[in-house]
């Protein structure tokens, strides 16, 4: 196992070997843009390739780009052994859906939820692919750009400035 | 040893009455005895068991409910009347029974549990002299009474139609099966000695060799399993697996309220109470004074013996007993259901078969 | 114990319904536990109860506005939200933080941290049926809730920490006080050690159970005192030291398995009580020598960052709290997200539970010490 501490460029280097084709970097970034088509494949060997070794994912953020209705993601990931550190990007359209990758760190499963709750990014062959924090029936993805507040829920009035209290 | 129901009947004898209507008055007047005892117990041990639990988790417990008038101020026996204030609360909130309830079982059984309370207390003895009936088995009398309860709170737990009160009884009826052993063969130790189990004899025993508890090592290993398994009969802490606040919400108990609650309650404090007498009459020497043990002055010790003084070193046993308990309570966790199990099967029960065996040893050897 | 023989008998499923309204799920956590008699054999948390839509907020608010927001997050510890969010903050806008400032915050984060780990403490007594030890804790953090009264006037929801500084300078005798505090609780530890840590019938509950290997807890995401009792030595203040805690000598204390195996409840619980030990050791230390100075004068005008993103995180009490905020260059976030450490702690609950009875469930939710406030958001 190797422990030193690699950059974003370096980490580039080594995942540009094999998927030349689905990665893209922007020298002065932080990050690193990856096809969802390869995103399985890529995440099966950052956790494993033992240069990278990544098995810790922080957090999943999803973000709206604010045009042409084009989502992203940012997974970022720690490595325990070498403490190194990488973000990764995914962007897709909102009829693409993203290989989930739950089954390789737990800690996918619950983030994948919530960007699928909060933004409607769909995952694939995820075990247990439903929102987690807003109800199974809320209309629409509430933090999209787009996203409008719906007069009723349930018939109960949704609240939208605070005259609704005073 | 003469039983409070004949003396009533000696007593009713100059009036002529017909031998049923007599009995009937002097079981009614021990019933009522018994009631009242029982109440003013619970009101008395719940408010000191608030008290103890309060100076114990450094706050003030109840202060603000006063009996006449009197509060009491911020000193210890500060709001002296909350329990009574409880008690009229209790009665008088509303008494709700879910709709998808088995009625009829869920009203009979809380006073399952209350009879069985209620009916103990006929072999349990307060003084020299001084019991409702004398039986000649009487031990096993108050035994086998003591645990009627527990069909009351699995017929609460079924009846109450909740998964969490299912669960309360259901570990309920685990439980019983666990201490019960252990509580009757350390039982038989006093009683193999004595020969008797009556428990006129069994104190008549004491007061001419020594307290049990003093007799032998082994008496005193099983003076501890038979505490340690009476906690577990009145569902105390670290033995309140039934009614587990922090799993079971209130186990058994969930769906009651107000009155049929407060039965409950006066239920577990009359249990608390049996336990106790039951282990300082069997172990700690009844109601002897515990003058005799130190024999500091000769003369004087004579003066502590009598009914009287009886009730008061019994009450003082028992009593202290109970804190003992509430102690417990305000200490420790609560165990998990398959580790009393595992205690009562596999550390109690071979150690009870142990002391007995070695107890029958010695009485051959110096009988 | 755990992981029963399946075969022998296997009655009819129960499925039981924890919460949200229940004594010890600590907060509104719904459970819908499939159980097999005692045994449970499937857990589902169901959140969301207490969802307060702190993202969506954060995109119509300005910079500054959020940090009340970050207060309601994790209510028992606001002080380390509204710090790290303020430290995100600062790395945004790359401003330097004067050094008054920087040890006014750090002696709040392990004040904070002190009063954080007392109710975990005292509320996992609680559920395995202790009931005294939380009252001690409760009393003990009320001195503590006494001292930021003292500080800004709040006891829980304190908005103390803002991007740039603090709110409030030291009160007059606050460093006195502290130290007074301080010489009180440390030999209180020892009574905690003592009704709890070695009492038979706690260890028996808690030791061997819920076992979190180091494999399951960094694959699951598992951070703070949590990942630590499972023997691994990871602690933010000391890996990637933020803020000067760099300048502070102190140890991260592990699960060493004393009582069973490494990374039960035990260990996780005993790795709270020694992080108290330590929070004293640096707050010691930094009472010693603040330095003196202005708190407001880096605090900025406008809060307006360039484009741009930054992930930021922090060792709250109950982990590693990330904040992932994307700038559009205007005065309000445009994307703000928190990584809550609650949120991933709770997400390994189902994988380690599974197999243990009802009344583990419980003993192995409370020594996660969760907080739904910043599970939900």
């Amino acid at each position: 196992m190797d422990n030193k501490k690699l950059n974003v460029n370096e980490i580039f280097e080594i995942i540009k070997v094999n998927f030349s084709d689905s990665i893209n970097f922007t020298e002065g970034d932080s990050f690193i843009i990856v096809s969802h088509k390869k995103w399985h494949e890529i995440a099966e060997f950052i956790k494993d390739d033992s240069r990278l070794f990544f098995d810790y994912l922080m957090c999943i953020t999803s973000y709206d780009k604010e045009d042409k209705k084009t989502y992203g993601l940012a997974f970022n990931f720690k490595s325990t052994i070498n403490h190194s550190y990488l973000e990764i990007r995914i962007e897709v359209c909102d009829e693409d859906s993203v290989p989930s990758v739950s089954d390789l760190w737990g800690s996918a499963d619950w983030h994948e939820r919530e960007a699928f709750d909060m933004m409607g990014i769909k995952f694939e062959n995820h075990p247990n692919f439903k929102r987690i924090l807003l109800p199974e029936d809320w209309p629409g993805y509430p933090l999209r750009k787009d996203f409008e507040t719906p007069e009723y829920y349930r018939g109960m009035l949704v609240p939208k400035d605070k005259t609704y209290w005073e | 040893m003469t039983s409070s129901i004949d003396t009533l009947l000696l007593t009713f004898s100059p009036l002529n009455l017909p031998y049923s209507v007599a009995v009937m008055i002097s079981i009614l007047i021990n019933g009522v005895f018994i009631f009242l005892l029982m109440a003013l117990f619970a009101t008395v041990a719940v408010y000191f068991e608030r008290k103890v639990s309060a100076f114990m988790q450094d706050r003030l417990g109840p202060m603000e409910a006063g009996l006449f008038g009197f509060k009491g101020g911020k000193k210890f026996w500060g709001g002296i009347g909350q329990t009574i204030a409880d008690a009229i609360k209790l009665l008088t909130t509303e008494d709700i029974l879910p709709n998808d309830a088995d009625k009829k079982l869920m009203i009979i059984a809380p006073f399952i549990i209350f009879m069985g309370a209620l009916l103990t207390f006929i072999g349990i003895p307060f003084s020299d002299g001084i019991i409702i009936s004398n039986f000649n088995i009487g031990v096993f009398y108050v035994m086998a009474m003591s645990s009627v309860g527990v069909i009351g709170i699995i017929l609460a737990g079924w009846a109450s139609n909740n998964k969490w009160s299912l669960y309360g009884a259901m570990r309920s009826a685990a439980q019983i099966i666990s201490y019960e052993i252990p509580l009757g063969l350390s039982i038989l130790l006093p009683v193999l000695v004595v020969g008797s189990l009556e428990i006129g004899d069994i104190v008549g025993w004491q007061a001419e060799h020594r307290w049990f508890i003093f007799h032998s090592p082994f008496m005193f290993i099983a003076f501890f399993i038979f505490f340690v398994s009476g906690l577990a009969e009145t569902n105390r802490t670290p033995f309140d697996i039934p009614e587990a606040e922090s799993e079971l919400v209130a186990g058994w108990m969930t769906e009651y309220s107000g009155f049929r609650w407060a039965i409950f309650f006066l239920s577990e404090y009359a249990n608390m109470l049996i336990v106790s007498i039951v282990a300082s009459v069997l172990f700690l020497g009844g109601w002897l004074s515990p003058m005799r043990i130190f024999n500091i002055f000769p003369e004087s010790w004579l003066f502590f013996d009598g009914v009287l003084w009886g009730i008061f070193w019994l009450f003082t046993k028992a009593l202290f007993l109970v804190f003992v308990m509430m102690w417990f309570r305000w200490t420790f966790p609560r165990l998990r259901v398959d580790q009393l199990m595992h205690l009562c099967w596999k550390v109690f029960i071979p150690f009870a078969l142990a002391n007995l065996f070695f107890v029958s040893i010695l009485e051959l050897i110096f009988s | 114990m755990s992981n029963q023989d399946k075969s022998i008998i296997k009655a009819e499923e129960m499925i039981l319904n924890m919460g949200p309204q229940h004594p010890s799920t600590h907060g509104v956590l719904r459970l819908k536990i499939h159980t097999d008699g005692e045994v449970v054999s499937k857990i589902e948390p169901i959140m969301g109860y207490l969802h307060r839509c702190f993202e969506k907020h954060c995109e119509n608010l300005s910079y500054e506005q959020i940090v009340p927001y970050t207060d309601r997050c994790d209510y028992l510890a606001s002080m380390h939200m509204n710090h790290s969010y303020a430290i995100a903050v600062e790395k945004l806008l790359e401003i330097e933080i004067p050094e008054r400032v920087e040890y006014i915050r750090i002696i709040v984060a392990e004040l904070q941290r002190i009063a954080s780990h007392l109710v975990a403490i005292g509320a996992f007594g609680l559920d395995v049926g202790a009931i005294t030890p939380f009252t001690w804790a409760l009393r003990d953090r009320e001195r503590i809730l006494d001292l930021f009264e003292m500080l800004c006037g709040a006891r829980l929801l304190y908005n103390y920490i803002w991007p740039g500084g603090v709110s409030h300078d030291l009160a007059p005798k606050f460093v006195h006080h502290t130290n007074e505090f301080l010489d009180y609780f440390e030999p209180m530890i020892k009574e905690y050690d003592q009704i709890l840590s070695g009492n038979i019938i706690f260890v028996e509950r808690t030791a061997d159970v819920g076992i979190i290997t180091p494999e399951v807890g960094i694959n699951f995401g598992v951070t703070g005192p949590s990942l630590r009792g499972s023997g691994l030595s990871h602690d933010l203040r000391k890996d990637e030291p933020y803020s000067i805690y760099d300048k502070f000598d102190f140890d991260v204390p592990v699960g060493k398995g004393m009582m069973g195996s490494v990374g039960d409840c035990w260990d996780r619980y005993w790795v709270r009580m020694r992080e108290m030990e330590e929070s004293i050791r640096i707050l010691r230390q930094a009472l010693g020598r603040i330095p003196s100075g202005d708190v407001h004068s880096a605090i900025p005008k406008k809060v307006r960052p360039s484009k741009g993103e930054i992930y930021s995180r922090y060792e709250t009490a109950r982990g590693d709290v990330g904040f992932y905020i994307r700038s559009g260059g205007k005065n309000i976030p445009q994307r703000l997200k928190m990584r809550s450490p609650a949120f991933c702690n709770l997400s390994v609950f189902s994988e380690i539970s599974e197999g243990w009875m009802m009344s583990d469930v419980i003993t192995i939710l409370g020594s996660l010490d969760i907080v739904l406030g910043e599970i939900d958001r």
